[in-house]
């Protein structure tokens, strides 16, 4: 498979897996939103600063209102917006065609369009759900379609690849949302503390519940952790459980199985490991007290160094 | 609106649906019915399904001056147009035979130039054409075949009857649209193809790759074809990918290729991989900036001369362009003959040659009766219909002739026919030309019928995508 292509099928995949993560974050944040008393000020701010995009939202706007938010993630053209990554996986997957499924191409086209007429109007609360819902499930209708059509062969692994890594870093966001950035303080409540201290803090479980929907984890986490919803339990599900598709350990280890199919992976493997390694080691009950962010910000960075080490061993040299 | 054929009006031009008010000709008569049958609410939903199909499927072409919305919907009109598979099988016979000679010509040109030698041609006129490259001479590619993928426009006059209006031999387009006129007809019309038996054509990819795959210089099975791009801006871009696609091959830009002891590789994620037949879909000089244009970015420094040594089959070779002149296009009628000892099937368009001092005479007195068609210009760019031209243009042409003859033909204006295109409130009639596709490797090859290109504007002569053409469906149909 050509370099070239291997580089626009992974990043046509990573742009079809961040629209549909950033969906989801908008609209846990959204019902959030309904579920806390209204005197709450709701850090929108954070929403940009999860996403690494706050030097460019904040030399746009003056204020960190929810429009603002809304409108700079939903719709405007600035690299970060649901829109422009439709545009930009319909872009890669426009000029991936040769290798790409018919149909495939066809949904992400419709979905660009789709979402081209209609992502504004997730700008007002009365649309937004039932605009990010049918954005997140056309997202996974084209994943599911690749799934099924699609040989096993290298462009599928560079897909699996651009979306597990794309998976691995949106979750530890997530993550991020909860962890203290949002509510400072709500953040904890987790299962040392007695339960007098949750009838204190009626709205941690309810943050931690929206995390865990807005991930679509909320039902799975039930039936595999059985505690009830607790930070210490989420956050630990979310970054180490192995089965789980869209925990980040589940992730990184989908990538290990991809990797053997490719031809020269022993420097990407490498970090894999190191960053499995790195992720599974956190004690999360202690890291809540004190360094979940830093925990956090290293893990994003040995993710990083995943994505430049594919970049460094299969696609074109920058010239 | 529903479709009233009495009140549809061609004048005097040749109407291909349509013999006189009311009356369709034989092979249109079910479809001229069954339009008639549809309500208003019938017509324009077909049309606006054919619309989102084509948006669905991405269906696209790129306009150079439309900066930021780099592609576009292919502008398409629903009514497919019909010609009787008789009148196809002669035709076709005359594209094999008219591609036939001239890869002779061209292989004559680069070897053993007899044609000169006879004066059947002055040896000037090939020479100093902008096409001729030099460093083809000597050159003996598979089967002498230079000219693998043409693509032909046909017109028809009054008399109904099918001319050459040009051959397309260096990077002709136009194919993946042909493809793709018939899956949006099959898709929104269905009702259609009942009553008819109509030839299929989606063979064409199929063909194109036993085509390359025949000049091969390593024998194999599955020998590695790349389709080479010139990337995603080029305003053929979708149809590059489409036939990649479609032929399971490749699609490479310049970038992606390296030449390493006069072989071709590609850049794959598994290192370096042979390449044995490049597709281009660069103009020659682009292709290798060691050769042709140093300055180009779109091609493979090295690759000429990998071809020159046998190392990898460039379709069409380079050079091949020789024989895409509007200028040598007046002589094939005459290279049929001399290559092939044959008679035309198809026949030119009439035409002067300004380099000839009495034709240019006449040309020069008959300017606003005449067609102006610069030798080596495609997209039907810088031409003069005379007919059509103010005062200013005309002199201007006029000069541009004195000046430099040898790159200047004319030909009569030439009344195209006409088929029947769905406007808002009635069927009209709207000019067409065709360009079918014919292979030549170790056989040859014409598509069924070919892309028809359909002026959108009333009274238009101007079929160019890139100047506001549409196009249609066509259809070889048999007796049955």
């Amino acid at each position: 498979m050509l370099s070239r292509v291997a580089e626009r099928v992974y990043w046509q995949a990573r742009y079809l897996e961040r629209a549909e993560n950033t969906a989801r974050m908008l609209n846990v944040f959204s019902t959030l939103l309904l579920d806390l008393p209204p005197r709450t000020k709701l850090g929108w701010h954070s929403l940009v600063e999860i996403t690494g995009t706050y030097q460019a939202f904040d030399a746009k706007y003056k204020q960190a209102s929810e429009r603002n938010v809304m409108r700079f993630l939903l719709v405007d053209n600035n690299g970060h917006s649901v829109l422009d990554m439709l545009a930009q996986t319909r872009e890669n997957a426009r000029t991936t065609r040769e290798i790409m499924p018919t149909e495939a191409f066809e949904q992400i086209n419709n979905l660009y369009y789709f979402a081209k007429e209609n992502a504004a109007s997730g700008v007002a609360r009365g649309p937004r759900h039932e605009l990010l819902e049918e954005i997140i499930s056309s997202c996974q209708q084209i994943s599911g379609l690749m799934a099924g059509t699609m040989s096993r062969g290298e462009a599928y692994c560079f897909i699996r690849l651009g979306r597990s890594l794309e998976r691995a870093d949106m979750t530890t966001r997530i993550v991020d949302v909860g962890s203290g950035n949002l509510l400072p303080a709500l953040g904890r409540a987790d299962s040392n503390e007695d339960a007098a201290a949750d009838v204190h803090e009626p709205y941690a479980s309810t943050l931690w519940m929206n995390i865990l929907r807005s991930l679509s984890a909320y039902q799975m986490y039930r039936q595999h952790v059985k505690h009830r919803v607790n930070a210490v339990d989420v956050v630990a599900y979310l970054l180490q459980d192995e089965e789980f598709p869209r925990a980040t350990t589940h992730a990184l280890i989908t990538l290990t199985h991809v990797l053997k199919k490719l031809p020269n992976n022993t420097k990407v493997a490498k970090q894999v490991d190191k960053t499995l390694r790195f992720v599974q080691k956190g004690r999360v009950d202690l890291l809540l007290d004190n360094g979940l962010l830093k925990y956090i910000d290293d893990l994003q960075m040995e993710i990083a160094s995943i994505h430049q080490k594919i970049a460094d061993t299969w696609f074109l040299p920058n010239k | 609106m529903r479709v009233n054929w009495k009140t549809y009006n061609p004048g005097s031009f040749y109407d291909e649906i349509i013999s006189s008010p009311g009356y369709a000709r034989k092979p249109a008569r079910r479809l001229a019915s069954l339009l008639r049958s549809l309500t208003h609410e019938e017509l324009q939903q077909k049309k606006m399904a054919a619309e989102l199909a084509i948006k669905t499927m991405g269906i696209s072409f790129t306009v150079y001056s439309d900066a930021g919305n780099i592609d576009r919907e292919w502008p398409f009109d629903i009514i497919p147009r019909i010609i009787a598979e008789k009148e196809w099988n002669h035709t076709s016979a005359g594209l094999k035979q008219r591609l036939r000679a001239l890869n002779c010509f061209i292989h004559d040109v680069y070897n053993d130039q007899k044609i000169f030698k006879d004066k059947l041609i002055p040896k000037e006129l090939i020479l100093n054409s902008g096409n001729f490259r030099k460093q083809c001479v000597g050159i003996k590619p598979r089967f002498d075949v230079w000219a693998h993928i043409c693509g032909t426009d046909l017109i028809k006059d009054a008399d109904g009857k099918f001319y050459v209006l040009e051959d397309n031999l260096r990077v002709p387009s136009g194919v993946s649209y042909m493809l793709e006129n018939r899956r949006v007809t099959k898709r929104v019309f269905p009702e259609l193809f009942e009553n008819y038996n109509i030839q299929p054509v989606t063979e064409y990819p199929n063909q194109l790759f036993d085509t390359l795959a025949a000049i091969s210089p390593r024998p194999s099975e599955y020998p590695e074809v790349v389709v080479l791009t010139p990337g995603i801006f080029n305003s053929a871009y979708f149809e590059h990918s489409f036939l990649a696609q479609r032929m399971g091959a490749e699609l490479v830009e310049g970038s992606d290729l390296v030449v390493e002891k006069d072989k071709v590789f590609m850049r794959t994620v598994d290192g370096l991989s042979r390449v044995d037949v490049v597709y281009r879909r660069i103009d020659d000089l682009f292709l290798d900036p060691s050769i042709f244009n140093k300055g180009s970015v779109l091609g493979v420094s090295g690759l000429f001369k990998s071809w020159v040594k046998g190392n990898v089959a460039l379709a069409n070779a380079p050079g091949a362009g020789v024989a895409d002149d509007k200028i040598i296009y007046t002589y094939v009628p005459k290279f049929i003959k001399y290559y092939l000892g044959e008679d035309p099937i198809l026949p030119n368009v009439t035409s002067y040659l300004c380099v000839d001092k009495v034709q240019r005479q006449y040309v020069l007195q008959n300017l606003d009766k005449l067609v102006i068609k610069p030798a080596n210009e495609s997209g039907g760019y810088g031409m003069l219909i005379g007919p059509q031209a103010s005062k200013k243009e005309l002199a201007e042409f006029a000069r541009r002739i004195k000046a430099d003859p040898r790159n200047y033909m004319a030909q009569p204006l030439i009344a195209l026919s006409t088929v029947p295109i769905l406007g808002d409130r009635a069927v009209e009639p709207r000019h067409v030309d065709l360009r079918p596709f014919v292979l030549q490797a170790d056989k040859t090859y014409v598509t069924a019928g070919g892309l028809t290109r359909v002026a959108m504007v009333k009274g238009s002569y101007i079929v160019n995508s890139s100047q506001g053409g549409g196009s249609k469906d066509t259809w070889i149909v048999g007796d049955d």
